[in-house]
């Protein structure tokens, strides 16, 4: 979120189109948030009719196990996979902004193609890996497939911070006797750290919303938020969805304000 | 392999040092992204040429031959037309916002920003799913235009290519605008202030510097509006009918229902080798843009 002051007194990107298209897109990107909130208070089980105001759906999505289940997996995924997607991204970003190999070219387009390549692409072609391997599907292997793509992602965020790092400033702690460990800790690690933080809430979202992938590398009983939210779609359409909907919109906005207020202090 | 290292001042024992540790940071994410990500690929390459759930090495053209038949190619051909028209749709609606957006006050800049994070971070599912509510034949919509009296009988709105690509520029546009409003802001105001001193008109100042300047931008949002577009499986699944189904349905298909693992892998490395091309033509055009998508989340 860049914040940088670009006001100018010549009235730039002021005109009344600029103006309208913005407001216009603004209420499209809106409009269907808003109805499936308000749909989510709707007691009838229509949209053609509004049946008063009620919570029934919200009770209903409180005592579904399956719903809750499905979270508790969805976590579970999404907290393993940014742990490892972290700790493999940074080494990467490391390994590629402070050493130059032989094929530091092909390093970085390796890692650039999971972000590249459609995610139903790889998805299938995990999928071929486990069938290969027979390697049973389930939270495993839907936390290894995710990491497969966080890497990426990781490693891009934290080579952000990491070009901006004044390598000076490590030739500094060198000559005053810190050794190379001592460097990394005190002296790269810190600088970093607000990156590594950034992937690590990429990966973590990334996980959590992550469908298509997770589609074709599931197994029996590994069902995430995600899958569940789309068998209900597929397969029965209860308000239920409204409800969980608004949970997620609900979550959604309180993500994007810590992040904010995390990036002010920092 | 790992020769090579940057800096070759210390003692040898020193290099050494730094050599065991680039080969130490390099190694585990590589084995990893080898393991999960270029061996998967090479798997479906080996079956796009081979016989059906034949692992072994065949060397046939049939999958990718059978992509040519008409019923098949033309699921392609719309694939790229759908992504096309979303890709340019999004252009439109999200280069005037990230304009507006990036000349308006810190205070009302923030509020904005905000604004398009919420539905960036917010699941993609259920973003789709909430035009269920409005296109449907009992949704939103249709009851009100019946409540109007405009139509007596509710439209077909759903299952059509209006709703795939609506969807579509709904689910991608914030991907549009991050980006372009990142381009805008490295902007230098006191060029447009120069220019418009020097006699410029303002819409020559717009066409010649701020457009150029932010291509970067654009390039960027066309390239990650396009590629999950070109691919999308959830959105014709969700809003789309069979005269409406892209290329990632035919996909799933061939991977979960019909199970022909050959021909879909074949699928599969057309999408690729597609969105590859697409990709690596833009990136020639923005000349020396890297895909650093670290600076727009």
């Amino acid at each position: 979120m860049a914040g940088t002051d670009h006001q100018n007194d010549l009235a730039f990107g002021r005109g009344s189109w600029v103006r309208g298209i913005t407001w216009t897109g603004l209420i499209f990107l809106y409009f269907p948030i808003i109805v499936l909130i308000i749909y989510s208070f709707n007691d009838s089980r229509f949209t053609s009719h509004w049946g008063g105001f009620s919570l029934r759906w919200y009770e209903i999505m409180w005592k579904d196990t399956a719903l809750w289940s499905a979270i508790r997996n969805t976590l579970i995924i999404a907290v393993a996979n940014t742990v490892l997607s972290t700790f493999l991204g940074t080494l990467a970003a490391l390994a590629l902004s402070r050493y130059r190999y032989r094929f530091s070219g092909l390093y970085h387009k390796t890692l650039h193609m999971p972000i590249i390549i459609p995610d139903i692409v790889q998805a299938v072609s995990l999928l071929m890996l486990f069938v290969f391997f027979n390697f049973t599907l389930g939270l495993f292997s839907i936390i290894l497939a995710h990491a497969s793509f966080s890497i990426s992602f990781v490693a891009l965020v934290v080579m952000a911070r990491l070009a901006g790092f004044d390598h000076r400033l490590e030739e500094a702690a060198m000559d005053l006797g810190a050794n190379r460990w001592q460097v990394f800790l005190k002296v790269i690690l810190p600088n970093i750290f607000p990156g590594i933080l950034a992937g690590a809430l990429l990966a973590f979202t990334l996980s959590i919303d992550d469908f298509v992938i997770t589609f074709f590398t599931s197994g029996v009983g590994s069902t995430t938020l995600p899958l569940k939210i789309y068998s209900m779609i597929k397969f029965g359409i209860t308000p239920e969805i409204n409800a969980i909907s608004t949970m997620l919109v609900l979550f959604s906005i309180i993500a994007v304000s810590g992040i904010h207020l995390f990036e002010r202090k920092t | 392999m790992f020769a090579g290292v940057r800096e070759r001042d210390a003692s040898s024992r020193s290099d050494l040092l730094k050599i065991r540790e680039s080969q130490a940071l390099l190694f585990p994410p590589y084995f990893f992204l080898v393991v999960f990500f270029v061996l998967p690929v090479l798997i479906i390459l080996s079956l796009s040429f081979s016989h059906n759930r034949d692992f072994s090495l065949g060397l046939t053209l049939e999958n990718y031959i059978r992509i040519l038949d008409p019923l098949y190619f033309k699921v392609l051909l719309r694939s790229i037309l759908y992504a096309v028209i979303a890709t340019l749709t999004a252009l439109l609606i999200g280069f005037p916002m990230a304009y507006f957006i990036s000349f308006v006050s810190p205070k009302w800049k923030m509020i904005f920003m905000f604004l398009i994070l919420v539905p960036f971070w917010t699941n993609f599912l259920v973003r789709i799913f909430a035009w269920l509510t409005i296109l449907g034949r009992q949704g939103l919509l249709n009851s009100f235009l019946i409540w109007t009296g405009i139509i007596t009988e509710p439209l077909h709105l759903l299952h059509s290519g209006s709703a795939v690509v609506v969807g579509l520029v709904y689910g991608e546009l914030p991907f549009m605008i991050l980006p372009i409003i990142a381009a805008l802001d490295r902007m230098d105001i006191s060029l447009l202030e120069a220019a418009t001193d020097l006699g410029a008109s303002r819409f020559h100042v717009f066409r010649r510097i701020v457009v150029p300047l932010s291509i970067p931008g654009i390039i960027a949002g066309a390239i990650f509006v396009f590629i999950p577009a070109l691919g999308s499986f959830v959105v014709p699944d969700i809003l789309g009918g069979r005269d409406s189904f892209m290329i990632g349905n035919t996909i799933k298909n061939q991977f979960m229902t019909v199970r022909d693992w050959s021909f879909g892998s074949a699928l599969s490395m057309v999408l690729m080798v597609a969105v590859l091309i697409g990709v690596s033509a833009y990136l020639k055009q923005g000349k020396e843009q890297s895909l650093g998508m670290g600076e727009y989340l």
